[in-house]
């Protein structure tokens, strides 16, 4: 299947596989779904495995990480093709307003802020994970989710905007996921 | 939310991604609009909560164990992961043998570098010394007869004395000296106004090719041939002591 040598398969032991948490996190988040995730971050690492000789050094998990969100993507276009096509509007989240009072009284609970963060666009949620959660700097967000290094800030802006109204307000995008 | 700058420098600030100058500013900003210190605290809030929910999920240790047993069948078959040990193996030895090497060969060469060093100092402060008024030798004498049996019953080995005249070489006598506590009996010579001491003991090393150093203005070249050590010192030019080497080697 793929072509390892031994010491391909030491270098990717030692690169890669550390890094297999934050492949199924990322998945995990992104196709909200636990056992979807492990099946998924599965195969991207197989496929990591297999373009292993391409990978030129460097930030490893960046790197792994990318694989992931392709593989993710593909696997959602195919299986659940409706979501990517959610596209967030600017105009109609301009408002409510998220304050400081608000926001502490929303972010109370697990269950709260999982479905606030999984009611977002794949592509918004993808930069808060990454941020939030993987701890990734702008730089990797940037070559992870395949954006310019200069509108990583402007994208997760949008992004936390729009998680402010999905906590604030549950609604707020749901109207979102009809359109 | 009406400040334009909480739009999205505001979340470079709040991600530590400005530069120097950029913080330095919005910092600044801060000072004077509320609007995006009330933002930074909102910010701050789901941060905080984000961290305190522990939303990371970690890979079952089943899932880890297939994507390991997965990604290893796809290893060269040449290579089982006996043959991967085994591999291991031989890199370990070869590592633990250059590591023998240097521990043993490199401080033996180190050692050996250090005691011609010693030696060379010790003979040429001997050579110094014997420059002194009446410290050249014990007994003066050119016929080498007369300093071999002088030398019997001092020194327990056989005297190798040679009659260089005909090379140029005049024997001026021998004295007993001590090298680096060690009794040594040396020979005179006198070469176009050189002195030449010939230091001689005996030594257990294989025979070796000459090494010829200098030490303060002093050439020395030493050599060993026949269970015995030579060294020669001088200040005559370094062909003349080679000269010498060849002639005492013959």
């Amino acid at each position: 299947m793929n072509d390892l040598d031994p010491e391909d398969w030491l270098r990717f032991e030692q690169l890669v596989l550390p890094h297999v948490d934050a492949a199924v996190n990322f998945a995990r988040w992104l196709l909200r779904s636990r056992a979807d995730a492990e099946d998924v971050a599965q195969e991207a690492l197989l496929r990591a495995c297999r373009f292993f000789r391409g990978f030129q050094g460097g930030d490893a998990r960046a790197w792994l990480l990318q694989i992931v969100r392709n593989t993710c993507y593909s696997w959602l276009e195919k299986n659940r093709p409706k979501e990517l096509m959610v596209e967030f509007d600017e105009e109609l989240h301009r408002q409510p307003v998220a304050t400081p009072e608000s926001i502490a009284i929303a972010v109370e609970g697990r269950e709260r802020l999982t479905r606030a963060l999984e009611t977002l666009p794949p592509r918004y949620r993808e930069l808060l994970v990454l941020r939030e959660l993987e701890g990734c700097s702008y730089k990797e967000i940037a070559s992870i989710a395949s954006i310019p290094l200069g509108t990583v800030m402007s994208s997760l802006s949008r992004a936390r905007r729009q998680l402010h109204c999905a906590l604030v307000n549950p609604g707020c995008t749901e109207v979102m996921r009809e359109l | 939310m009406s400040c334009d700058l909480s739009r999205s420098t505001l979340h470079g600030y709040f991600d530590g991604e400005l530069g120097a100058v950029s913080t330095v500013e919005f910092k600044r900003h801060l000072e004077h609009c509320s609007d995006c210190v009330l933002e930074i605290t909102a910010q701050d809030f789901v941060r905080e909560s984000l961290r305190r929910a522990q939303l990371y999920e970690l890979a079952s240790d089943t899932l880890k164990k297939r994507i390991r047993a997965h990604v290893r069948s796809g290893v060269r078959t040449a290579a089982s992961p006996q043959r991967l040990i085994w591999r291991w193996f031989a890199a370990a030895a070869a590592l633990l043998f250059v590591a023998l090497l240097v521990w043993r060969v490199l401080p033996g060469l180190r050692d050996d570098d250090e005691y011609q060093a010693e030696l060379a100092a010790g003979i040429v402060d001997a050579h110094v010394r014997s420059l002194q008024p009446s410290h050249l030798t014990n007994i003066d004498s050119a016929d080498q007869r007369t300093v071999k049996e002088w030398f019997d019953g001092k020194v327990d080995f056989a005297l190798p004395i040679r009659d260089l005249t005909n090379a140029g070489f005049s024997l001026l006598g021998g004295r007993l000296d001590i090298v680096q506590g060690r009794t040594v009996a040396v020979l005179a010579y006198a070469r176009l106004g050189h002195v030449v001491n010939v230091f001689m003991w005996p030594t257990r090393e294989r025979e070796a090719s000459a090494r010829v150093g200098a030490r303060l203005g002093y050439e020395w070249v030493a050599w060993q041939k026949g269970k015995m050590e030579f060294c020669a010192v001088s200040d005559a030019p370094p062909a003349e002591l080679e000269q010498l080497h060849r002639l005492f080697s013959e």
